[in-house]
């Protein structure tokens, strides 16, 4: 168990290295890099008064290292930013104030997060469903026709990218079939029913895409397992098929696929941001690209920080889950 | 040492553990492979039209940015005049709604932008994946530790995510296309600087290479002579596979607006505009929908072709801890 929790430590201190890096770099190329920070930060309507505002709030007369522990020290302890009229507390993980909208970037992200979560959580379920059972299929049915299509197709879903999945199955199901509606976000909270119902689409077109991986992983590691010697021997001892697989096959499959669905989620609550633009879904990969629009720097910089982090912090989760699920890992 | 050095010759080559089946071998066996031999013949119908644009644009009698006010029903919001999508003699694949701007010439001369970004960008990020991989595989401890740490985080950031951003902070003078090809290329050479990386040091133990060193020959002569060669096959494989991920991203970019730039015709742009048409015009959706599609799924077969071909056991190969890579394409 020790063992266990040195890895555990070890691994999370690692990632905290790799922010860290992750942030210096960013702040490099968001606010050294280009000529005029202050500029871009304040966007494309500012004054020049309110410009160089921007620049004392910044700290850009400083030299370059204390502007960056001004812009850590925000991170991680919070600090006052000023708002063009004034000044306020920006709070934790202060990601900047967003001149355009006039709100501090931490919360127009968090406001940005429930749609995003919704629709990542949904499609992961969708993903494992489809992605493991056409795995578990085209496993047993090797050699077979069902398996020969089962690959093409999941070949295909991986190949395609998502917004044409997502106009495909608009199409077919709002246009042509008219089953569904339009996809038009509606929060959990306001009503559940048309939360999902409008959800459907993106979900299945983000878990034809994903499921591939997954189908692939469960098909290989299940034929992997079932040509071992021990499952010859329960098959001798008359073990019953079904349970064969379902106990013993398929648990050799668990721990990747848990490691795989742990860095696959932290990458989605970046924002799918494809995804999201296709169907007006307002989360924060959205958020990327209307801010990218409007030049919204500071909001820019925070959502590449927080997809950073999200990554890098899923990346750790899943080393430990592995871990978890399959305890040699800790020994290498 | 002269190019007919007895360690260098193919012979020698092919006999190591690493190498890869030879030339004609790896020919054969993509040639007994229906799937990937129709992707190929696809790529170049694809490479052909993308090349003739101008040729076939002057055949069809259209241009690229021409509005036709005659070919769209004003009164209906700008939908084409004609059965799907207007289209006819005149124009092939029917036209734009709202602007009545030729399709079939604006899809020619898009294949330009996608091809062309899609490969200029996998042939930056190959050689820098070159370039970085020898440099952790041939230098000394400390670089191959920062190279490879460098290397693990290029593969775990979201590379959509960066590059979006990347092309926020670009002045907008600065030209479209090759800054797609700089800031996808920039962005994705992780992988073959990996592979690279773990070749170069399977390699540079081996019998042929000590005797290339013993012989005289510096560190950059060893990595050009005997290592370069050993790691096509592997580099190929891997390629093949990057090509429709490149040209998938520039397809998403410009679909997002923050690609190509209008009027130059480019598939993703076009299949946004697109989207607010897919009622009233479904043609004008599935036109640039279906080519992005067959583009990349064509390089995909070819490129799972061209894996198995060079390493039939590929295809069986148990995908590790190794492959959990996420590509970000969501």
């Amino acid at each position: 168990m020790t063992l266990f929790v040195r890895f555990a430590l070890r691994r999370l201190l690692a990632a905290l290295l790799v922010l860290l890096v992750l942030s210096i770099v960013i702040y490099a190329l968001f606010y050294v890099l280009p000529g005029d920070p202050a500029r871009l930060a304040c966007g494309p309507k500012c004054t020049t008064a309110q410009v160089d505002q921007v620049r004392a709030q910044l700290g850009l007369g400083h030299p370059v290292y204390v502007q960056y522990a001004h812009f850590l020290h925000g991170l991680v302890v919070g600090t006052d930013v000023s708002t063009g009229v004034g000044t306020e507390h920006c709070g934790a993980p202060c990601l900047g104030f967003s001149y355009q909208n006039g709100e501090q970037v931490t919360s127009l992200l968090a406001e940005r997060l429930p749609a995003t979560a919704s629709l990542a959580l949904g499609a992961m379920v969708l993903w494992l469903v489809l992605g493991v059972g056409t795995g578990l299929l085209s496993a047993l049915r090797h050699g077979g026709l069902t398996e020969r299509v089962l690959t093409a197709l999941t070949l295909a879903g991986n190949a395609v990218p998502v917004f044409i999945t997502g106009i495909l199955l608009m199409l077919l199901f709002v246009s042509v079939l008219g089953w569904l509606p339009f996809p038009s976000y509606v929060p959990l909270t306001d009503d559940p029913e048309q939360w999902a119902w409008n959800l459907v689409l993106p979900w299945l077109s983000l878990a034809i895409l994903e499921s591939a991986k997954y189908s692939r992983l469960t098909r290989s590691s299940l034929l992997e397992t079932l040509a071992e010697d021990h499952v010859r021997t329960f098959r001798a001892y008359g073990v019953r098929e079904r349970s064969v697989i379902g106990r013993h096959a398929l648990r050799g499959a668990v721990p990747p696929i848990i490691a795989l669905s742990a860095l696959d989620l932290g990458t989605m609550f970046g924002g799918a941001v494809l995804t999201e633009s296709l169907f007006g879904i307002p989360g924060l990969g959205k958020s990327l690209v209307d801010s990218v629009r409007t030049e919204d720097l500071p909001v820019v910089v925070g959502l590449v920080l927080v997809t950073g982090f999200f990554v890098v912090l899923a990346n750790a989760v899943a080393d430990v889950l592995y871990a978890v699920a399959d305890r040699r890992v800790v020994l290498a | 040492m002269t190019a007919t050095d007895p360690l260098t010759a193919p012979g020698a080559v092919a006999a190591t553990p690493a190498a890869a089946p030879g030339a004609r071998q790896v020919w054969r066996r993509l040639r007994a492979r229906r799937a990937a031999l129709a992707g190929a013949c696809v790529i170049v119908l694809l490479a052909l039209m993308a090349l003739a644009a101008p040729l076939l644009a002057a055949l069809e009698g259209q241009d690229p940015d021409a509005y036709h006010a005659d070919a769209v029903d004003s009164a209906l919001g700008g939908v084409p005049i004609g059965s799907f999508g207007g289209i006819g003699a005149d124009h092939w694949l029917g036209v734009e709604p709202g602007t009545g701007r030729d399709l079939f010439v604006r899809l020619v001369y898009g294949a330009r932008i996608s091809l062309g970004v899609g490969l200029a960008a996998t042939a930056v990020q190959v050689i820098i994946g070159i370039g970085v991989g020898l440099a952790a595989g041939l230098g000394n401890r400390l670089l191959d530790t920062l190279l490879s740490r460098t290397t693990d985080v290029m593969l775990a950031l979201p590379s959509l995510v960066f590059a979006i951003a990347l092309l926020a902070i670009v002045p907008a003078g600065f030209p479209r296309p090759v800054l797609l090809v700089l800031v996808l290329g920039l962005l994705g050479w992780g992988g073959t600087s990996r592979i690279v990386r773990a070749q170069t040091l399977t390699l540079k133990s081996l019998d042929y290479v000590a005797a290339a060193r013993l012989g005289g020959s510096g560190r950059w002569r060893v990595a050009r002579r005997e290592l370069l060669p050993s790691l096509a096959a592997p580099v190929a494989t891997y390629t093949a596979l990057l090509v429709p991920s490149n040209i998938a991203s520039e397809a998403g970019l410009s679909f997002l607006g923050i690609g190509v730039k209008p009027p130059t015709p480019s598939w993703g742009q076009m299949l946004s505009s697109a989207t607010t048409w897919y009622q009233a015009d479904p043609t004008y959706v599935l036109l640039p929908a279906g080519l992005i599609f067959v583009t990349v799924f064509a390089f995909t077969t070819l490129g799972d072709g061209i894996r198995t071909a060079l390493d039939p056991r590929a295809a069986s190969r148990v995908p590790g801890r190794a492959r959990r890579r996420k590509e970000a394409r969501a």
